[in-house]
């Protein structure tokens, strides 16, 4: 008979009917996981909760509820039944609870269907929640491991209870009254848990891995299977998603959040300030969300937690940059490569434009031994742990050293470290042990009429050579000739004296 | 209109008071809580999301729900042990009772105050008892978790007789129905008072009133 509900409203209640029925589930089997269930409450609603009630979407159930519907809704005579049983590793099993939803004739005419059965609705689901953790399943599947599992199994159909045993309990869960009929939640428990009392049944961590033969039962199908059901253990789809299921499904389907205040009485007044989930409508609903900030953590001690995963990056500062500025100052603390105390150190680190060039080749060639230095500096430096120690500049890498190429200020360079390491050896030509010779390798320059480099050649011929003369050992040797052969010479000269004078008077 | 009342009665260690009221208080909470409203143009308005929280017991053997919300939870935990010392301070075979009440407001007309109209209240007596050995406090334990599951079920069944709620409120009128100080959900307005009796069972010596949610005071 018409209950006078017009289409929309049919299509609503039908549509609340269908995610109930799945959020049923949703909460059964969670309640059963054997770990702590924690959701966040948000105060800007999304579209993709139902019924205002953070419950997650684990896809395998939803996939096997939605295939148990078949398509069909909880009606007079079709009921959802969850299954829940255990298992041991034995393989002996037992029926522990069902959950019956299910639908009977009473119909209430006069409610509102987009409001007051929705909100009944959603009390209806937190009082699932509620009792699913009072009935003596609940501790049973809290200590699932080793010994057992606990699988659920979801049927269409007529309500089985008879593998409950004797003497099984029911408790009401709720019921919400619609035009269509009055929804019914209940469970049946057993309570004769004989052939369990003799086991132990330890707490321990769930099986990781646990495959358990899956057996569906069809849809109306009375032949009760045996007793297989899918377990009951849920690890996040970022681990083992193997693609069998697509995310969450029903995200497509917004679900109603948006709500009026006009007075009850007015029962189809409210159609016009309610906003159709179709209608593109404000931003809150609409959003088919796959909430992928929802992750679940199974198998872990603290239970299932459902945050933002936000994986924390660490800055990698193993290398701290600790780059101490190349200033003049810090240039100062370089005195021990400067031996002799004069103004080189000062030109030392100037860029290469030196103005005189004696002076600039001075401190070039003082530079080769500070560039030089450094490749040994940074050995020790590295094992000393400096910053920037693995990328110091080597030794033999000319280019590097060549402050003609480089400005010198450039090199990172430890300078109290360094004024450190050479404060010992520093006088005289100590340092020359600490330099490595480099060949130096002037821009512009030019290999011609010597074969060889500014620095050699202006080694060689810094000082004039010595007199020949004036060495020590020819010098005697020639002396003590020329003591001996003075008087002939004289002897000669004195003969050839006119020609000596013409000579001279020749000059004048 | 007549106020609906409900007495739920426990018997528990003294370390089990606590728990045992905040499973209770939460169980009844998360029924009687929303999600935040948020009012649009027209008269429309969405609701925010809650979220739940599985809270395991300490000292008793038993898991309640509650709604995931620390603001709110640290509201009835203050409440609930100001309740316990009040208990413990009384005597040692102390006897409670701590009320979760809702109500409405009703504006009046100047100089009158607000009035609050009461349409739920739930009575939640508590008998602490002391045990001898810790044999009898593991047996405690796990009656008392049983015990407290009747009690859920006792008020999952009340609830879903859908009997009076009040109605959905206008944006001007919500703070006359709904709780709206906390941030991530809306309870309807309620208050939560105690008192204890001392173990003659005669009337209250000292009558401990706490108002947790304050009325407006004009």
């Amino acid at each position: 008979m018409d209950s006078g509900l017009s289409p929309q409203d049919k299509k609503d209640l039908d549509k609340f009917i269908k995610f109930f029925a799945l959020k049923t589930v949703q909460v059964i089997v969670q309640a059963r996981l054997g770990e702590k269930i924690c959701t966040r409450s948000s105060s800007s609603p999304t579209g993709s909760d139902w019924f205002n009630l953070a419950i997650k979407d684990i896809p395998e159930v939803t996939h096997e509820a939605k295939r148990a519907l078949a398509g069909q809704l909880p009606g007079i005579g079709r009921s959802m039944c969850v299954e829940i049983s255990l298992k041991t590793s034995e393989g002996d099993s037992m029926e522990l609870e069902t959950w019956c939803l299910e639908m009977n004739e009473k119909c209430d005419k006069d409610i509102k269907v987009s409001y007051t059965v929705y909100n009944r609705l959603s009390v209806l689901l937190k009082s699932l929640l509620a009792i699913t953790r009072v009935t003596p399943a609940y501790k049973l599947s809290r200590k699932q491991g080793h010994d057992y599992v606990i699988l659920y199994r979801i049927y269409f159909g007529e309500v089985q209870l008879s593998g409950l045993g004797e003497g099984f309990q029911t408790v009401r869960v709720g019921v919400v009254g619609t035009p269509v009929g009055t929804v019914t939640l209940s469970c049946a428990y057993r309570t004769n848990l004989a052939f369990m009392s003799n086991r132990q049944f330890e707490r321990s961590a769930p099986i990781m891995g646990i495959i358990v033969d899956h057996f569906v039962d069809p849809p109306y199908s009375s032949h009760r299977p045996a007793n297989m059901g899918q377990p009951c253990n849920y690890r996040p789809p970022d681990e083992e998603d193997g693609g069998a299921f697509v995310g969450v499904q029903d995200s497509q389907e917004v679900c109603t959040t948006s709500f009026s205040t006009s007075p009850p009485s007015q029962l189809y007044a409210s159609r016009l300030s309610y906003q159709p989930p179709a209608a593109a409508g404000p931003a809150e609903l609409c959003h088919p969300a796959a909430n992928p900030n929802q992750m679940m953590h199974g198998g872990k001690e603290g239970g299932v937690v459902l945050v933002p995963a936000h994986p924390v990056h660490g800055a990698d500062a193993h290398l701290t940059v600790e780059h101490p500025p190349i200033t003049p100052g810090s240039i100062g603390d370089d005195d021990s490569l400067s031996h002799s105390g004069d103004g080189r150190r000062d030109e030392g680190r100037r860029s290469a434009s030196p103005s005189d060039p004696v002076e600039a080749l001075n401190a070039f060639t003082r530079k080769i031994g500070a560039f030089v230095n450094k490749p040994s500096t940074q050995i020790t430096a590295a094992s000393l742990d400096l910053p920037f120690a693995a990328f110091a500049p080597r030794g033999l890498d000319s280019e590097e050293n060549d402050p003609m190429v480089q400005p010198p200020d450039s090199p990172p360079c430890p300078s109290p470290l360094q004024a450190s390491l050479h404060s010992q050896g520093s006088e005289g030509s100590g340092p020359q042990d600490d330099f490595v010779m480099v060949d130096f390798r002037p821009a512009f320059s030019k290999d011609d009429l010597l074969p060889m480099d500014l620095g050699t050649f202006y080694r060689e011929f810094q000082n004039p050579p010595q007199l020949a003369s004036l060495s020590l050992h020819i010098s005697s040797q020639s002396m003590a000739d020329d003591l001996d052969s003075l008087p002939e010479k004289l002897a000669v000269y004195e003969k050839n004296i006119d020609e000596f004078d013409a000579f001279v008077d020749m000059l004048q | 209109m007549n106020c609906r009342s409900e007495v739920l009665e426990v018997t528990v260690e003294a370390r089990q008071v606590e728990e045992a009221m905040l499973a209770l208080l939460h169980t009844i909470l998360l029924h009687r809580s929303t999600g935040k409203f948020h009012y649009k143009k027209e008269g429309t308005y969405s609701i925010g999301t809650v979220g739940t929280l599985d809270i395991d017991c300490d000292f008793i053997d038993f898991t309640f729900v509650r709604v995931s919300s620390e603001e709110l939870d640290r509201v009835i935990r203050k409440a609930v042990s100001e309740f316990k010392d009040a208990l413990s301070n009384s005597g040692s075979d102390g006897m409670g009772q701590i009320s979760l009440e809702f109500y409405q407001k009703k504006k009046s007309r100047w100089p009158f105050s607000d009035e609050c109209i009461p349409w739920e209240v739930w009575s939640i007596k508590v008998n602490v008892v002391n045990l001898a050995n810790e044999q009898e406090r593991q047996i405690c334990r796990e009656k008392v978790g049983e015990k407290l599951g009747e009690k859920v079920i006792n008020v999952v069944e009340v609830i879903n007789r859908h009997e009076y709620l009040p109605k959905m409120p206008t944006q001007s009128e919500v703070d006359n129905v709904f709780d709206t100080s906390l941030k991530d959900v809306q309870p309807y307005l309620y208050k939560i008072t105690f008192q204890i009796t001392d173990s003659l069972g005669t009337s209250v010596s000292t009558t401990m009133r706490r108002l947790i949610k304050d009325t407006l005071a004009l």
